[in-house]
């Protein structure tokens, strides 16, 4: 094992399928019918997916939608501002738990 | 000294005098690079390493032989010479390449052939074409043959003092603008094209939407032409028409006809830039990847006679800028062109050629799938 990533996973990343291919098959059907054009523009579903990629902090995803923000017309600045959403709510996220440290002081101090 | 040389003589000092045009490169010519070369542009990417099944990966492989259609386009390219240097260029053009512009004697020739052609269309390119001496004579000739005109425009031309006027003069002639826009945006138009290109640009938009163009009249046509800001592929080109129209009507107040989306050529100065930044195999591979059977029946090289600047003939404007003429030998200028043999002609591939069938194909018309 020469370590926990590695950028070739994510070009052999179909070949998960080979195990349980009926389930691999409904996976990828099904993620290759998220990112459609629909009533949310395929770019603006990519730039999503960039933000989210950043939230679950996975560095394939991440590559995969810096390239697929780009191809699909985002650019730097809008990536950037997409980020700042997962940033946004994970640090928010973090910040209202605080509301639970407010009212355990609250009820336990003097 | 003929009538265009010296009148390519004021051009240049224009271009010399002009400090408004934002230049985001030099040319390869200038700067002396070995990719200024046709062959070792060629041999270049024929060396990159991609292969299936341990054999080297050939566009003729993958998508047989080209079959000719009827010829529709005769694209003429009256030369490099152009006020701006854009770091994706295929022609390498630039204000210095004054030793590339169409002599008196082939404009002469090539006006000849469009009276005889069949072609519905003439599509003028370059370089900036607006800045060759006899642009307007040419676009006459094709007028008064019955031919739609295309002007391949980079926008920022039209805003230079020597054309005050000329949008007024190409509308009155129902000539089609197709303008070269990298993006809708700001950010990535100015990376390719140089700090203030995306204003300039929305300039001359809303100067040509005074003229009415890009207002939905059919003779008043302003089509854009994207190309991606890197090494990627082109964006899906209904949608991102759907997203230019909101943004820059939103943002700028301007307004277009239609939006052609091209992938970037692997040739001249992007060739150059894909070795600067170590993206050409990690390209290469991606178009030959994404190479799609459904975008080779729209191949402009099967419907588009391409004429260089020197009256040489070729079946696209990229094998133009490779020196891959066309395989009529002995035929391959526009003095001899022979339009009844060029539909039995074998069309000429090569590497680069991957540019065009790659995602949703690209053409000078766009996307072909």
């Amino acid at each position: 094992m020469p370590g926990y990533y590695n950028t070739q996973h994510l070009t052999d990343f179909g070949k998960i399928a080979d195990v349980k291919p009926e389930l691999g098959k409904k996976f990828f059907d099904y993620y290759a019918s998220v990112f459609v054009d629909g009533a949310l523009t395929a770019r603006e579903k990519s730039l999503i997916a960039l933000a989210v990629a950043h939230a679950v902090q996975c560095p394939y995803c991440i590559d995969a939608y810096t390239q697929d923000c780009q191809q699909k017309g985002a650019d730097f600045e809008q990536m950037t501002e997409a980020l700042h959403v997962a940033v946004a709510i994970r640090g928010g996220a973090s910040l209202v738990h605080g509301m639970q440290m407010r009212e355990q002081v609250q009820k336990l101090g003097m | 000294m003929n009538t265009t040389v010296t009148a390519l003589q004021r051009v240049t000092e224009d271009l010399g005098n002009d400090r408004r045009t934002p230049r985001a490169d030099s040319t390869l010519r200038r700067r002396c690079s070995p990719l200024a070369a046709p062959a070792e542009q060629l041999r270049v990417l024929a060396a990159v390493p991609i292969e299936q099944q341990n054999v080297p990966v050939a566009f003729e492989t993958l998508a047989g032989g080209l079959r000719p259609a009827g010829l529709e386009i005769f694209q003429v390219n009256v030369g490099k010479l152009c006020n701006m240097t854009c770091r994706h260029c295929h022609v390498d053009a630039g204000p210095d390449r004054t030793d590339a512009v169409m002599s008196d004697k082939t404009v002469d020739q090539v006006i000849a052939a469009i009276g005889r052609t069949r072609a519905h269309t003439v599509d003028i390119t370059g370089g900036a074409p607006e800045l060759h001496p006899r642009f307007r004579e040419l676009v006459d000739a094709a007028v008064g043959a019955g031919k739609h005109v295309m002007d391949r425009c980079n926008l920022t031309v039209l805003l230079l003092p020597r054309n005050q006027g000329l949008i007024d003069w190409l509308a009155e002639r129902k000539v089609e603008v197709v303008a070269s826009l990298p993006h809708h945006r700001r950010p990535n138009t100015d990376a390719q094209r140089g700090r203030g290109v995306f204003d300039r640009s929305v300039e001359a938009m809303r100067l040509l939407n005074a003229a009415g163009y890009g207002r939905g009249d059919p003779h008043r046509r302003l089509t854009l032409v994207s190309n991606p800001a890197g090494a990627f592929l082109g964006a899906s080109q209904a949608t991102a028409e759907r997203e230019w129209r909101q943004s820059l009507e939103r943002e700028h107040g301007v307004t277009f006809d239609r939006l052609f989306v091209l992938n970037n050529m692997p040739i001249s100065r992007f060739l150059d830039w894909l070795q600067q930044s170590g993206n050409l195999e990690a390209y290469m591979r991606k178009l030959v990847q994404a190479f799609n059977p459904a975008a080779i029946a729209g191949l402009m090289c099967r419907n588009t006679l391409s004429v260089g600047w020197d009256g040489r003939l070729y079946d696209c404007d990229f094998n133009q800028m490779l020196d891959l003429e066309l395989a009529m030998p002995g035929a391959a200028h526009i003095a001899n062109f022979d339009e009844a043999s060029w539909h039995g002609r074998a069309i000429v591939t090569a590497r680069h050629c991957f540019g065009c069938t790659a995602g949703a194909g690209s053409s000078c018309g766009g996307q072909t799938a």
